[in-house]
């Protein structure tokens, strides 16, 4: 077959194969064929690009222009004008996306933005083809520690790099497998936790959708780097097509011998297996994952020990996320200096975020973490799609919510918390000024209620506690000193909750007493008188008979 | 053991003979209990009571236990579900895009409540956390199907869709 003098790249993922992603790449194949093209261009499926709102999207390479909104019908004259006229159709193109980033780029600071290293594949390569990968340098990375670096250079590297979890407590990753590492025993697991549960996170699911094998290399040197023989990931039951994608990576990592006994002939044996889910939120944190994995109910586990020490089955085991080890070939084949030169010294590289509300380009973003929530908003984000900033929620439900005077803080654990707020798992919620904070706070409380696993008492009363008090200040019936009490409540929690889900309304509530109290007054009704507790004996008496 | 069956006959021991063989190769113990459940789930529609003791026996598991984890994950229900199960998403970014209309117009369009299930057993109707389609937001489930920037106005277009 002759070489192909383009390709077409269509995105598929969860999103767009509900769309009919699939029905249009069918088309584009059928149609290109039958204009006599079909050996000169060739069609692709791939992960997303980043844009989660443009529809269906595929890019035409090598000129890397990418076409949005596509349906079947519109494929003829696509084809017709693009590869058989040779005239771009401008009417589809979308302007001005991030998608295959120009290195040249410079933020609004005039900052250059530093190409992508965890999507650097994704919307770019088909991610079913093992063979794809490998030819952008996948596998170098396990190559390269297998023969020339020891187990322990491997860690060390990782450590110098300053890799911090993107799993939302950003806690060294390096630091985190030379726990694991230092113990003797006769069998260690790495998990990499794909149950990604946080409302409006799904950076996790699109890096398996589009660029699955990196997931799996991160975790083979992982495992070699750990001296573990078995990995599991875990992914939430909902991703079926994160579930389809990294099985078969796993299938094709094994048929090429990168997976499984004497992986390059180095004698390091490696296996991974898929574990799914079955739904609750607090199964995301280690321990609780590593009970549901055992086949429990997913509640947490009193640490110490810790997972490093007795983990899954008692044995040693190394828990983190998805992200995270997507970072780590990057870095065993480009060395710790390379990464560690990249964004804010404190937390170095890229962070992977989801952006989504009322703005006008929402979808999957890698950017250093240098850059602040003003550049994502203006540079990424293209500005709020209808009314003004109001707030961002950042990292999910369990984030904290921002006002405009937090706009220009780098978005990175240090710059953060030298604010009093946390980075957390990578989304992003811009809200314009029709989102009132005590509903927003309502249908965070919400959401936490529903999650609450029941196992403590703080959690559970507090949960339904913060639920109506919320519900009370949206109806514009709250107490006085509803605010307070709120307040307590959550710093109550926060101390005395027996696992981080208890502890987590504590961001988004005092964030918001923090940015808009005047608001959450407005909530109040000064005439409400509180009425007794019930709990009085004459009560209870008039309750049992 | 296949025929220990006490429900009313609305399942058959075929459904019964095809669980045997997916736990055939399941070793005892609770390892592979949530594997099993969620296959349980798939082939009965539900997990009612004779199924989690049927499962407990064969894994040699208390029915305590089967039951804890049962009610302890979303997925599974005990109650039996209409053919179709609506999931909305109330996660926030579904919230802020306009969710809660979209729970109302169902719940009028079908007249049932959040949790209810039409008496014809079409729909049931439910919400889940976020699926991860925010991008999409407003997102409703319907089965595996993800149906995204759901409206008032599309819906009845889209329930028209299951039978
Ligand atoms: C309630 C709760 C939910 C969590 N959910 C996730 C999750 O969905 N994905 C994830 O990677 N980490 C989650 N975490 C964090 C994990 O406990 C753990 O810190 C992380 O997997 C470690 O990986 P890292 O070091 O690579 O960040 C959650 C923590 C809590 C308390
Ligand atoms: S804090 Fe909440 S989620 Fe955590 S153990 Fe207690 S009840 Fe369960
Ligand atoms: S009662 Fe006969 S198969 Fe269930
Ligand atoms: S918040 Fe609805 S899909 Fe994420």
């Amino acid at each position: 077959m002759a070489k192909p003098r383009a390709y077409v790249m269509v995105s598929v993922d969860a999103d767009t194969v509900v769309i009919g992603a699939r029905e249009v790449k069918t088309r584009l194949a059928a149609e290109i064929g039958t204009c006599g093209l079909g050996e000169e261009i060739r069609v692709l499926e791939t992960g997303s690009f980043g844009p989660s709102d443009a529809g269906i999207v595929a890019a035409v390479m090598p000129e890397g222009l990418v076409y949005g909104n596509l349906t079947p019908e519109r494929i003829p004259q696509l084809v017709e004008e693009h590869f058989v006229k040779g005239r771009p159709v401008s009417a589809w193109l979308l302007a001005g996306e991030h998608i295959l980033p120009d290195p040249e780029t410079t933020d609004s600071r005039g900052q250059q933005y530093f190409g992508r290293i965890v999507l650097d594949n994704c919307g770019r390569i088909d991610p079913d083809s093992i063979e794809e990968y490998i030819a952008n340098d996948g596998y170098f990375a396990l190559g390269k520690a297998l023969t020339e670096m020891t187990p322990e250079a491997v860690v060390e590297e990782v450590k110098d790099s300053g890799l911090r979890g993107r799993g939302g407590a950003g806690f060294p990753t390096g630091l985190k497998w030379s726990f694991c590492a230092s113990e003797k025993a006769d069998m260690k697991y790495v998990i990499c936790n794909a149950d990604e549960g946080e409302p409006g996170t799904f950076k996790d699911r699109l890096i398996m959708e589009g660029d699955p094998h990196k997931v799996i290399e991160g975790m083979a040197l992982c495992g070699y780097a750990l001296g573990a023989t078995q990995g599991y990931v875990y992914i939430r039951g909902e991703y079926k097509l994160s579930i389809e994608r990294i099985r078969n990576a796993i299938e094709a990592a094994r048929e090429n011998g990168l997976l499984g006994k004497d992986i390059m002939g180095s004698g390091f044996d490696f296996d991974i297996a898929v574990k799914i889910g079955a739904g609750a939120y607090v199964c995301g944190e280690e321990t609780a994952l590593i009970e549901s994995m055992e086949g429990k109910r997913g509640l947490p586990r009193v640490k110490p020990p810790f997972p490093a020490k007795a983990g899954f089955r008692g044995k040693p085991t190394n828990v983190n996320n998805v992200e995270t080890l997507a970072n780590i070939p990057f870095i065993i084949r480009n060395g710790a200096a390379q990464f560690h030169g990249i964004g804010d010294p404190g937390t170095p590289g890229t962070k992977v975020y989801t952006v989504l509300g009322h703005i006008n380009r929402a979808g999957l973003i890698e950017v250093p973490t240098s850059v602040t929530l003003r550049d994502v908003l203006e540079d990424y984000a293209g500005g709020m799609r209808s009314g003004s900033f109001k707030m961002a929620q950042l990292g999910g439900t369990a984030g904290d919510l921002l006002d405009a005077s937090m706009l220009d803080v780098p978005l990175n654990y240090d710059s953060l918390a030298k604010n009093g707020h946390s980075l957390g798992s990578g989304a992003i919620l811009f809200m314009n000024e029709t989102i009132k904070v005590c509903d927003f706070l309502h249908a965070c409380m919400k959401f936490f209620a529903h999650e609450s696993c029941g196992n403590c008492n703080p959690c559970r009363n507090g949960m339904a506690a913060l639920l109506e008090l919320t519900a009370r200040l949206k109806k514009g019936e709250g107490y006085p000193g509803d605010i307070a009490l709120m307040e307590e409540l959550v710093m109550g929690m926060q101390s005395i909750a027996f696992c981080p889900l208890g502890q987590s309304p504590a961001a988004p509530v005092l964030s918001a007493v923090r940015y808009f109290r005047d608001e959450l007054h407005a909530g109040i009704n000064v005439d409400a008188v509180r009425p007794r507790p019930e709990h009085t004996m004459r009560h209870l008496m008039k309750l049992a008979s | 053991m296949a025929n220990t069956c006490k429900c009313e006959g609305n399942c058959s021991s075929v459904v019964y003979q095809e669980l045997d063989a997916f736990m055939a190769d399941c070793p005892k113990g609770r390892d592979k209990l949530i594997p099993v459940l969620q296959k349980a789930q798939e082939l009965f529609g539900y997990l009612p009571v004779e199924v989690q003791e049927y499962v407990a026996k064969a894994l040699e598991l208390p029915v305590s236990e089967v039951y804890g984890v049962v009610t302890f994950y979303h997925y599974f229900t005990m109650e039996p579900r209409g053919r179709h199960t609506i999931n909305v998403c109330l996660g926030t970014a579904c919230y802020v895009r306009g969710a809660k209309k979209i729970v109302d117009a169902l719940s009028e369009n079908l007249n049932i409540k959040m949790g209810g299930t039409t008496e014809d057993r079409r729909f049931s109707l439910t919400t889940q956390r976020c699926f991860g389609a925010c991008g999409l937001a407003p997102v409703i489930m319907i089965n595996d199907d993800v149906h995204g920037r759901v409206t008032p106005k599309k819906i009845a277009g889209i329930l028209a869709q299951y039978e």
